[in-house]
């Protein structure tokens, strides 16, 4: 990690609460949250609506909180990257020590707040996710090995079985292919994405799959970890932990997302805006995953 | 710092203390609304 070239007189002005906000990710706080409602939502128990928005809040509260540890940590890297280097910290609108209190401080709020709310369980695995996505992720995956997102895509999974464990203190089959579901998509989604900002990435030194294995392996890759996403995201329909609202949801965006993922994989294009394929792939990904889990809480609610 | 920076640097810290009151009122409430929920729940 090096330090970066700011203003000193804007990094010594107090950092504004929209940049506060903005260090959280809000964007993917908000895939974060809806996965971790659908896991509360979908547990076969009664949740008090106030613990239950508690639990949300928390898991909300924690993403930020990792959100902000992780650009505290790639400060540099954001720098170097297009997508990124309007961020606050490579900005120059905030100081990193600001970052880091707000990032830690956040976490143990998130934390105690839902051993308060919820149980230990929940807030443990709530714990864990944080320390999950700094330290594994962030700190010892991402800049070392193509397949940081493969490992790292788990602290992205954590969220429904925070909300499944919030709402009945224990952890079950379902919670545990919710968990599975999004870390089988954390691949193909991301490498969709690095395919067309690969030039950001190799710039930036990070060793994302199309930067150190090539375009080829990567679109091979998303088509080989689209299958057992399929058979993740379809499980808990064939296993009888879901009904047929599930499943019909399930199977049909699961065979749209594989017929994406064969497009990516019969394109050659080698430059960003010749890769309509992968656009349209990731864009699908985030789709497919709010479309599996809306459809799991539709599916218990109407069915139940 | 720069003594034209210092309305800026007052005006941010007024904005930051502002939402820091809201944000305590605000957690002051949950507590309060948690608390009373884990009784009912316990009952």
């Amino acid at each position: 990690m090096t330090s970066l070239p700011i203003s000193q007189d804007a990094a010594n002005l107090p950092a504004t609460s929209r940049d506060l906000f903005a260090l959280t990710k809000p964007r993917v706080m908000s895939l974060v949250v809806f996965t971790g409602l659908c896991g509360l939502l979908a547990a076969p128990v009664h949740v008090h609506p106030v613990l239950a928005f508690a639990a949300v809040l928390c898991i909300a509260l924690g993403a930020g909180a990792a959100g902000a540890l992780n650009q505290w940590y790639e400060a540099d890297l954001d720098a170097k990257m297009k997508r990124t280097a309007s961020r606050p910290l490579p900005g120059g609108r905030m100081n990193r020590q600001t970052a880091l209190h707000f990032g830690v401080g956040l976490s143990f709020f998130s934390v105690i707040l839902m051993d308060l709310a919820a149980n230990h369980l929940a807030a443990a695995i709530l714990a864990v996710s944080i320390l999950f996505y700094v330290l594994v992720y962030t700190v010892w995956l991402k800049r070392r090995t193509a397949q940081n997102i493969v490992i790292g895509g788990a602290a992205g999974a954590f969220p429904p079985l925070i909300g499944w464990a919030a709402a009945t203190g224990d952890v079950s089959t379902l919670p545990v292919l919710l968990f599975a579901i999004i870390f089988l998509w954390t691949p193909p989604h991301f490498w969709a994405l690095s395919l067309f900002v690969r030039s950001d990435y190799a710039a930036a030194g990070v060793p994302m799959l199309p930067v150190v294995a090539g375009l080829e392996s990567t679109r091979r890759h998303i088509l080989i970890y689209t299958l057992p996403m399929i058979v993740a995201a379809v499980a808990p329909w064939a296993l009888g932990l879901a009904g047929w609202i599930y499943g019909v949801v399930a199977v049909g965006l699961s065979a749209a997302f594989l017929i994406l993922a064969l497009y990516v994989s019969a394109n050659r294009a080698t430059e960003p805006k010749e890769m309509g394929p992968e656009k349209r792939l990731f864009a699908f990904s985030i789709i497919y995953l709010f479309g599996l889990f809306a459809a799991l809480v539709v599916d218990k609610w109407v069915l139940a | 710092m720069t003594p034209d920076l210092e309305p800026e640097v007052r005006k941010r810290q007024r904005d930051r203390a502002r939402i820091t009151a809201i944000l305590l009122g605000l957690f002051v409430i949950l507590i309060f609304a948690i608390s009373i929920a884990k009784m009912t729940v316990n009952r």
